[in-house]
């Protein structure tokens, strides 16, 4: 990942709480150092106003905000297992999936990125399949999870599962992508008894 | 495709045709893609990375696009074949570098490539002659919706087409040309031009994309943000910068020419002489002084190159396209080859060259 500010890598990953939504900040040296620096400036100006009597500018305790992001990067994607905290660290997501089940959190980030948060370009002309609006395509990455479902069955020789979730893929991929399997993977016959 | 018969011709962006390919090399614009039903490329097993590869190999097999589509099994190519696609802009480094199951399907003008497990499942690429953002885009429009037709697409009805890395998401497009600004450089203002596109969010890039080199004067620009506006904005935001940077080059050159006429006339001759003399010569220095002499040829203070011969030269001279044509293997002796490469193109004994140049 770049910083946010020059064609350097990000090596500062900074989490702003700001009003109950978080801010993803993805900086290089020199720029998280002019940012930091800018922030214990403004923490020193509201500090000044709460001498004076402002109440609401009472700073949050250290280990709340540690407690909120412990919480936060621990939350996983249901499909492909990816932690926030892993997405922080790497900078790519696991899935299509993690757009929908860390949308709040990238909402943010997405908007400090782009400056916007609504696409207005090209749409796919496919129509929706299970109820899924005009594009979307969610539904069918439930296949990632159903996916690791039957690697575990098969793992634990658990066959009968292995086959549900196989049959489960190769349905929603029939339904998807029709005229030929598109990617389910067979499961293993190898050892079964 | 067999890719020794690639080095017969000289790739799309070093082809120097089409308008404005004195400053412009190349327009390109690429789209980034993911199937819906596979995690992405960083987070896929090697069995994800084998189907997503397989899925859309034979998808894209039956898609037609120009004089049809051959298909290169990047993980199985040798080192020196894979840098020789990135030297033809066919691939990126990333994906010449990367890991597991990718491949990359080519037409046959070399216009456009599909590059499979790259950072997103599938990267579409159109790449033009010259000034041409209009075209290249006419053109991956049509190969998408096609590919579209065959595979479903991750999107979201908010989000737009999902990305591995948010900062593609939306459309997923790159809008960029590859510039040659020598004059620029020179007169010292390629800074101050840089500044205030990156005020306007457009970036700046190296011979090779995201964290190279700019080697030899050649300069990639172009879109930061992908969401939020629609593709053919995207496309005429770097396309109406373009004119003002050509404006900009031309001026700087007028001015080398008027103001510094003997010195510039000395550079771009020392340039020429090294280049014709030299017993060994790196790849950076190569670049550097035919950067100079195109310039020179450009503006008639040397008559007897054309910038086709340039052109091809900057091509050839790079270090896997030098090894497949002179055979050598690689082991310390590439400088020596590049100097005895260039010595026998500018004595005329490569007639080769000259033929596949023109």
């Amino acid at each position: 990942m770049k910083c946010q500010q020059c064609d350097n890598p990000a090596v500062f990953h900074i989490t702003e709480l700001e009003a109950g939504s978080v801010r993803e900040v993805h900086l290089c040296e020199e720029h998280a150092r002019t940012y930091l620096n800018q922030a214990e400036d403004e923490a020193g100006e509201s500090a000044k106003a709460a001498g004076k009597g402002g109440a609401l500018s009472t700073p949050l305790g250290v280990g709340e905000i540690a407690d909120d992001l412990a919480a936060l990067d621990k939350r996983c994607c249901d499909m492909c297992g990816i932690t926030f905290f892993e997405f922080r660290n790497q900078g790519r997501l696991g899935c299509p999936h993690d757009y929908v089940q860390f949308e709040r959190e990238l909402e943010p980030l997405i908007a400090n990125i782009h400056g916007a948060t609504e696409h207005t370009g090209r749409r796919p002309t496919r129509p929706g399949v299970g109820g899924e609006a005009p594009g979307g395509t969610d539904a069918l990455s439930a296949v990632i999870g159903m996916r690791r479902d039957m690697r575990e069955a098969i793992s634990r020789e658990d066959y009968e599962a292995a086959k549900e979730a196989r049959d489960a893929i190769r349905g929603l991929e029939e339904a998807w992508m029709p005229g030929g399997r598109g990617g389910a993977s067979s499961p293993s016959t190898e050892g079964q008894p | 495709m067999r890719i020794d018969t690639l080095t017969d011709t000289i790739g799309e962006w070093l082809r120097g045709t089409g308008p404005e390919s004195d400053i412009v090399m190349s327009s390109r614009v690429r789209l980034a893609r993911n199937l819906a039903q596979f995690p992405f490329v960083s987070r896929a097993t090697d069995q994800d990375r084998a189907e997503i590869e397989r899925v859309l190999r034979e998808r894209i097999s039956g898609v037609p696009v120009g004089r049809g589509l051959d298909y290169i099994d990047v993980g199985r190519l040798e080192e020196v074949d894979r840098r020789f696609l990135v030297e033809r802009q066919l691939i990126s480094r990333e994906h010449a570098d990367a890991q597991g199951a990718r491949g990359v399907a080519i037409d046959g003008a070399e216009q456009v490539s599909l590059m499979i497990n790259e950072e997103d499942h599938l990267r579409i690429q159109c790449l033009h002659s010259g000034l041409d953002l209009r075209g290249a885009w006419e053109q991956i429009k049509i190969v998408d919706d096609q590919v579209e037709r065959v595979v479903p697409y991750a999107f979201h009805p908010r989000w737009g087409y999902l990305t591995a890395c948010p900062t593609n998401v939306g459309t997923g497009i790159r809008v960029s040309v590859m510039l040659h600004l020598p004059a620029l450089v020179i007169t010292r203002q390629i800074d101050k031009v840089f500044r205030s596109l990156h005020k306007i969010s457009l970036a700046v890039r190296g011979l090779y994309g995201e964290g190279s080199q700019a080697m030899g004067d050649f300069y990639q620009i172009s879109n930061q943000t992908t969401l939020g506006r629609t593709e053919e904005e995207l496309v005429q935001q770097v396309a109406d910068v373009v004119p003002v940077l050509i404006d900009y080059e031309r001026r700087a050159r007028e001015f080398l020419v008027r103001e510094t006429q003997q010195n510039v006339h000395d550079q771009v001759s020392r340039a020429y002489g090294i280049l014709r003399t030299a017993q060994t010569i790196t790849n950076e220095e190569t670049m550097q002084l035919l950067s100079r002499v195109r310039m020179g040829v450009l503006l008639g203070l040397i008559g007897d190159v054309k910038i086709a011969d340039i052109n091809s030269l900057l091509m050839r001279t790079q270090p896997a396209h030098l090894r497949k044509l002179c055979g050598s293997d690689g082991a310390g002796a590439d400088d020596i080859e590049r100097a005895r490469y260039l010595r026998q193109h500018f004595e005329g004994g490569d007639a080769s060259t000259r033929a596949a140049a023109n």
